[in-house]
């Protein structure tokens, strides 16, 4: 078998740092002028093209001192070939809320990162974390501390509460029904501990997204999905939706045609809306920024379980809390979640998601357990099969028992 | 005894300690907004302040050269301010009006993109792939860079009927998440575990193997005198579950790993409530570098979705119109066995009704 690192020359990637999307084979070269392990994981990698296998060993546990999460551990299973990726560790570096930097806080990060790895980073990673992609065990503390040092701390890992994340509210966004980067904030420093040290059944991720068009995808991708939405009516500039007719949208079709609820229509003139059949959905207010607003009476919807495929199969989060007021200090947020993981550390199983759980219990029960009241509004519709659990039945005497309660 | 303390557990940067002061000026006052080219918008705020973003697309695995590339231009037009979006791209935000294309014309110097906006194909959310994984199926970032080099003026344009979220994720773990985007690339195994016998016992705790396996497909056994586990390889649907906890079941394998593409996914909200993307093409085998058989595909899936969809229409309200028969008839993909659930819950993606279109 070829060997990427006898010759230093990788033609199959070479093939790749051309074209017109920007080269992730263009980034792994320019570090590897200046480092031995960027170099030795471009020659890595050309020997995963050549065997059409990935040359990582499985895991490995390393980590900074009083913290179970926040490095992946990776060993190459070619060190002898290439001895500069031997270890290849991953470390998370939790964000600022809605990926804003400065300059001087990027160079800052890139600095160390020279300093104590490959160079090599993902910004960002799947959860939202600064990934800093590649470095030895022994740099990991210096590295640690250098970031600590800076303001920047690692983020979640394995079985704990992962880096939440937020889409960019209301820094730039009209649309945000409450302060996504300000909660996403909060929930990091409240949990910290949880965060940080993994004592969980498995993981567990909080998304904030400012509106129901759901820009960090928290229904698919968090545990517990915290999406804005409002109570009152949409917010109307009449003109403004005619300025849009006259500028070619064809509001009848295109608008009211999309409507999942059918809840509007437009007369050349006035757009009418029928806010009560309303699902607030978006689309109108996203054909429409200018004409069309969000309600005034704001709040997050609480969707909770969704999870990617393993193990039980993927899921969508689900509605737990129909409306909630995102304000601070959001104590009813954080009580309910909790009461989710008391309840969830007690009796999941391990490498359950929260999801899994529920599914595995029943919903109903799961509320019981959470003393959440059930509601309709949770479900798509009531249950269609007559295979019913029922937990009371009556014996004969029964009566009298619950006339004496009556008599109280 | 300051020299021996530890800073721990103090979280991220404020939320606000980065925010452009023109964004702090104007928080929570945003009243509209406008896409004024592909790639470039302006929020307009109650007080009259009109805030400007250029999109950029990247690879989303980045050098710190790159990075500090990014910096230079966020010094030179940005007063040292830039955020990057939740799929990979890097927003430059700006007051001035003419410094727009100047700071396009230095953004696509340095070679990236400018676009991702609007009814527009955005960046690729991919994962680690051959770059970093341990259990991945398939590279992440050379897909990526096939697919987006064949999609790219789809990024840089507004043609598209909708959105157009492609999302790729290495295997079954899904980091990416992938399973709710229009189109999905999904790393995937096809042969059972080879278990390596002879070590299983010293590195793996076999009551958590067996209980790893959603199918019950493990068993414990005495193989060649050690204690081990057995694969009853039927009931293997090659979720590397087992692998995850224990590095003596291997998944990967070159001879059958490959691509799978899903489609009709979405997270958002707008018209259709959110919906998973489900199975389009199987299994593709592992191409590098060019991957040419999935590039086809996928660029194939989207030519005549855009050539059909109405406008807003997203690949899985397109297909939810027109049909999954003609959704196979119009991309010529060819519809098998596979495309059948036959997990948990699968009578209810059976078609239970005599709706149906000729």
């Amino acid at each position: 078998m070829a060997d990427g690192q006898t010759n230093g020359k990788t033609p199959k990637l070479d093939k790749l740092d051309k074209g017109p999307w920007p080269s992730f084979v263009k980034e792994i070269k320019r570090a590897a002028e200046k480092n031995p392990m960027s170099k030795d994981l471009l020659g890595q990698l050309e020997l995963s093209y050549e065997d059409k296998i990935g040359h990582w060993k499985h895991g490995g546990i390393v980590g900074v001192l009083g913290y179970g999460g926040g490095v992946i551990g990776r060993y190459s299973d070619v060190p002898e070939k290439f001895p500069n990726v031997a270890h290849f560790h991953t470390i998370r570096v939790n964000m600022p809320a809605g990926w804003f930097y400065t300059s001087d806080a990027l160079r800052t990060l890139c600095d160390i990162w020279e300093k104590h790895g490959s160079g090599l980073t993902n910004m960002h990673g799947s959860t939202g974390d600064i990934v800093f992609l590649g470095t030895r065990t022994e740099q990991l503390e210096p590295i640690f501390s250098e970031l600590t040092k800076e303001g920047f701390d690692l983020g979640g890992s394995g079985s704990d509460v992962r880096t939440p994340s937020a889409c960019v509210g209301p820094a730039r966004c009209e649309w945000a029904c409450y302060d996504t980067l300000k909660l996403c904030y909060d929930l990091t420093m409240e949990y910290q501990d949880e965060l940080h040290r993994p004592a969980f059944p498995y993981k567990f991720k909080f998304k904030c997204s400012g509106c129901p068009n759901d820009c960090v995808a928290s229904v698919a991708r968090s545990d517990m999905s915290i999406i804005g939405t409002w109570k009152d009516d949409i917010q109307v500039d009449q003109a403004a939706v005619k300025e849009y007719e006259d500028k070619g949208l064809n509001i009848q079709r295109d608008v009211c045609g999309n409507c999942p609820s059918k809840c509007m229509d437009w007369d050349g003139k006035t757009l009418e809306i029928d806010n009560r059949l309303c699902v607030r959905c978006m689309h109108c207010i996203n054909a429409m920024p200018k004409a069309l607003r969000p309600g005034k009476e704001r709040g997050a919807c609480l969707l909770l379980g969704s999870k990617a495929p393993i193990v039980e199969g993927a899921q969508l989060s689900s509605v737990l809390v129909p409306f909630m007021k995102m304000e601070p200090p959001y104590q009813e947020l954080k009580d309910l979640c909790e009461k989710i993981w008391d309840l969830w550390c007690e009796e999941g199983k391990a490498r359950e998601r929260v999801g899994e759980f529920i599914q595995r219990v029943g919903l109903g029960n799961f509320l019981e357990a959470i003393e959440v009241e059930p509601s309709p509004y949770m479900i798509a519709h009531p249950r269609d099969n007559p295979y019913i659990f029922y937990e009371d039945y009556f014996e004969e005497g029964d009566e009298e028992d619950e006339d004496e309660d009556g008599d109280e | 005894m300051s020299q021996t303390e530890r800073l721990t557990d103090i979280g991220p940067p404020k939320y606000d300690k980065y925010l452009p002061p023109i964004v702090k000026k104007n928080y929570g006052t945003w009243l509209y907004h406008e896409i004024l080219k592909p790639g470039v918008m302006v929020h307009m705020a109650e007080s009259g302040d009109k805030l400007y973003t250029v999109r950029c697309g990247t690879p989303r695995l980045l050098s710190i050269y790159s990075i500090r590339d990014f910096c230079d231009v966020a010094d030179k037009y940005c007063g040292g301010h830039l955020r990057f979006t939740s799929r990979h791209n890097v927003e430059f935000l700006l007051t001035d009006e003419s410094k727009i294309e100047p700071l396009i014309a230095d953004v696509k110097k340095l070679g990236f993109p400018v676009g991702g906006v609007g009814n527009a194909i955005s960046s690729i959310v991919h994962t680690q792939g051959w770059v970093h994984c341990h259990s991945a199926a398939t590279d992440a970032s050379g897909v990526v860079k096939n697919v987006m080099d064949a999609l790219c003026d789809k990024f840089e344009s507004m043609e598209l009927p909708g959105k157009l979220r492609i999302a790729l994720a290495c295997c079954l773990n899904m980091c990416g998440a992938v399973h709710c985007s229009d189109i999905a690339i999904l790393g995937i195994h096809r042969r059972p575990p080879k278990t390596n016998h002879s070590i299983l016992n010293n590195i793996c705790e076999i009551p958590t193997v067996v209980a790893a396996c959603p199918t019950a497909a493990i068993r414990p056994a005495r193989i060649d005198g050690k204690e081990s586990v057995e694969v009853d390889e039927e009931r293997c649907m090659f979720c590397a579950n087992c692998f995850t906890v224990c590095p003596a079941m291997t998944l990967n394998d070159p001879l059958n790993d490959g691509v799978s593409i899903w489609v009709g996914g979405k997270v958002s909200n707008a018209r259709h409530e959110p919906m998973f993307s489900k199975l389009a093409v199987p299994y593709i085998e592992n191409n590098p570098p060019y991957w040419p058989e999935v590039v086809e595909t996928v660029v194939k899936i989207v030519d005549v979705w855009a050539a059909n969809a109405r406008k807003f229409e997203r690949m899985g309200e397109w297909i939810e119109r027109i049909g999954w028969p003609r959704f196979f008839e119009m991309t010529g993909i060819e519809f098998e066995k596979y495309h059948i659930d036959d997990f948990k819950y699968a009578g209810l993606s059976y078609k239970r009704s005599a709706h149906l279109r000729f």
